[in-house]
């Protein structure tokens, strides 16, 4: 399939592995920041290719791993109530809350529904009118800007029946706070592609001068993120440390000027909890107060549900690189996809999920 | 307001979060993957317990008056109904009938029940009772008998069909899902996926433009010319609902033995791939309903292969990869660029009511 194929191609794939052990002279620490690169080298075995001593740790990029839990059960109780129609990305459906998930409520009758656009949620608001329409607006940069459009356009054309309970998240602070902690062993980081083209990669040079740390914008094909690798590696070997843009055909050092002003037209910056993590200051967004009305968290009044998440569950640690899903002695045992205890192991995006999935833990017995 | 549920003591001691007790049934207890394996070994073999019922193959083999028979049955809820390449009457047709035809079987009488909700339009069941009998036609296959309820309105989602089929099975030796052994060659007889995605561009809300049909057919054509220029032909599957990975994992379990696939060797057309990069499904894990997946011992494989490709559901059969003693039960993928990766078998639903 062209455009998908030329970015699969075994020989280069070789070349560029040889290029990286090659350039390697010592040891190096790498985080991929995004959870559909993580998905990526898990499924292509990227990390297999290139020696030990190249280390790759998977980053906190997957937005519905984090979700805090909190918010999972306000989604929860929004969902049960029959006036509601609720609608979220697939990956959202089997997150669990402190007790239940979407599956579980849709099961016991309530109308949830899967959807690939929040504008789809937005036609079925229209279709729906004495139903109230819910979407889950979780996500990153990159879902931000179609999540701002839904609700500008909800605003515009007077739909009043629709509402979005969002829980966005930003990239930059994530990285700093992964890099101001005193666990910190991240030397380079792949920053996300996608992300990147909304945002572009202007806001990651202060964090790549501040912090002495080389950033290479990345795509998703196993030859996007072996390029990213090998480009990381010069920087780091030659004590550089920079922002450099592998992912040319896609990113722009400005991104999107008009998605970001989508964004800012509808979100405003806030602190956000991150679960497993923690709150991040100034590392989420949520509706301006001027869109209130399409707030779910106000209408359906979720301020009273606060959860508590222990403080001792390793995801956190796994979406920081701090830890592998190897570490966890419930990995692959208490806790699989069909039971996910934690949500790194929910999203297809999630460490804990991708390795499972590619079966990585059995792989490690045979080889 | 949820009420909140004790944490779990698993021995660990870590994660706040309990474990599903799955008190209900979930839509992924249908998909053919994992939960309906759990579905199948917790609450179904449980009360019935015989050894015909132990087979879980795609049909069961009984003994009858000194011969044997193959009995199978299978219930189609496809939403929607109608869709490109076929509808829900030539698909309960053509899906008893596979499951026949993997056994070695030659499928000979149906039977079908119909649950139709009221108001449900007459020319509707018209035009699929008529496909119905078209694909009986073609399969060679008699309906023989069959029962109809009328459900009120809004108890049912238009129209569910259940199919049962008898056939007779010829003198070829045993095919079996649990006959696979080190050496065989696994050959698929077509591209795979194009059923779950022909469904999912045609289904509400997620409607995409694709000239994609559904493959749904009658595979004893193809399946019955290969049984007669090989004695080597072990397992048989017809990769429905979970797709190629349930079905491959069920012949790695049930034999004891790896697999290996090479995935390069996998053939999907470009809508497939497409439309499955873009929804982030995955090929191996999407439903068919014209293709088969027959191990075939080393010796004879080339020679199936090329009987198979002479028909035209056969056009695009490749061998995609074989059966190692390595690695018992698993399924083992070489990506495109040379890493390896465990298929596994479907977790939750990727799709569901697409047969």
């Amino acid at each position: 399939m062209k455009y998908i194929d030329e970015y699969r191609d075994e020989k280069l794939a070789r070349n560029i592995v040889n290029d990286i052990s090659r350039t390697l002279t010592r040891p190096w620490v790498i985080m991929e920041v995004c959870g559909g690169q993580t998905h990526a080298i898990v499924k292509y075995g990227l990390d297999q290719m290139f020696p030990k001593r190249m280390e790759l740790v998977h980053g906190p990029g997957c937005p519905v791993c984090v979700t805090p839990l909190e918010l999972i059960d306000k989604a929860l109780a929004i969902a049960s109530r029959p006036d509601v129609i609720f609608c979220s990305f697939g990956d959202m459906m089997r997150v669990p809350g402190s007790g239940d998930d979407l599956l579980q409520v849709k099961a016991r009758g309530g109308d949830v529904r899967i959807v690939y656009s929040p504008l789809d949620a937005l036609k079925l608001a229209r279709e729906n009118p004495e139903k109230k329409v819910v979407f889950f607006a979780v996500g990153f940069e990159t879902t931000a800007p179609a999540n701002a459009m839904a609700v500008w356009k909800a605003k515009e054309d007077g739909v009043r029946n629709f509402s979005m309970l969002v829980s966005h998240v930003l990239v930059p602070p994530a990285m700093t706070a992964i890099l101001n902690s005193s666990k910190n062993r991240v030397q380079g980081f792949l920053a996300a592609g996608h992300v990147c083209s909304v945002m572009g990669y202007w806001e990651y040079e202060p964090i790549s001068t501040d912090y002495r740390v080389p950033i290479v914008v990345s795509g998703f094909e196993p030859l996007d993120i072996l390029e990213g690798i090998l480009m990381l590696v010069r920087q780091l070997e030659l004590g550089k440390a920079k922002v450099e843009n592998q992912y040319t055909r896609i990113v722009t050092r400005s991104g999107n000027t008009l998605a970001q002003e989508k964004i800012l037209d509808v979100f405003e910056v806030c602190d956000r909890n991150w679960r497993g993590i923690g709150e991040i200051p100034q590392s989420g967004l949520r509706l301006k107060d001027e869109f209130n009305s399409f707030d779910a968290a106000k209408i359906f009044k979720t301020e009273q549900i606060q959860t508590q998440e222990s403080p001792l569950c390793i995801s956190g640690e796994i979406l920081q690189g701090l830890k592998k899903p190897s570490d966890c002695p419930a990995f692959g045992r208490q806790c699989t996809p069909e039971n996910p205890l934690g949500t790194t192991m929910v999203s297809s995006e999630g460490t804990c999920a991708a390795f499972y999935n590619f079966g990585r833990h059995e792989l490690q017995e045979f080889y | 307001m949820m009420e909140k549920k004790p944490d779990i003591d698993d021995g660990f001691g870590s994660c706040p979060i309990p474990i599903h007790s799955q008190s209900n049934v979930l839509l992924g207890h249908g998909s053919g993957g994992k939960l309906s394996a759990d579905l199948m070994r917790n609450v179904f073999l449980p009360a019935f317990n015989n050894s015909f019922l132990e087979q879980l193959n795609d049909s069961v083999t009984l003994p009858f008056s000194g011969s044997e028979l193959a009995f199978t049955t299978d219930s189609f809820v496809v939403d929607p109904f109608f869709f490109p390449g076929g509808n829900i009457g030539s698909l309960a047709i053509h899906g008893t009938v596979n499951d026949l035809a993997v056994s070695g079987a030659r499928p000979l009488f149906i039977s079908a029940a119909f649950i139709l909700e009221e108001g449900f339009p007459m020319e509707d069941l018209k035009t699929i009772v008529a496909s119905m009998q078209q694909a009986c036609e073609e399969s060679g296959v008699i309906l023989v008998t069959g029962d109809t309820k009328v459900v009120d309105k809004g108890k049912c989602d238009s129209i569910f069909i259940t199919t049962s089929g008898i056939g007779g099975m010829g003198n070829s030796p045993r095919i079996s899902v649990d006959r696979a052994q080190p050496g065989d060659k696994i050959i698929l007889s077509g591209a795979i996926g194009n059923h779950g995605i022909a469904i999912l561009s045609v289904r509400a809300g997620i409607e995409f433009e694709t000239e994609l049909l559904s493959d749904s057919a009658s595979l004893i054509e193809p399946i019955q010319e290969i049984l007669e220029v090989s004695s080597k032909i072990h397992c048989l599957r017809d990769p429905t609902r979970g797709g190629l990975s349930s079905a491959l994992n069920e012949i790695a379990q049930s034999s004891k033995v790896g697999v290996e696939l090479d995935e390069t060797s996998i053939p999907v057309c470009d809508q497939v791939r497409g439309a499955c990069e873009l929804l982030g499904l995955d090929p191996l894990c999407v439903a068919n309903e014209g293709k088969f997946v027959a191990v075939v011992g080393e010796k004879d494989a080339d020679k199936v292969l090329r009987q198979l490709r002479k028909n035209p559901l056969g056009r695009e059969a490749a061998i995609i990869g074989e059966v190692v003693k390595e690695h018992p039960e698993m399924v083992l993928m070489r990506s495109p660029i040379g890493g390896k990766r465990v298929v596994q078998m479907l977790a939750g639903e990727q799709l569901p009511r697409i047969c």
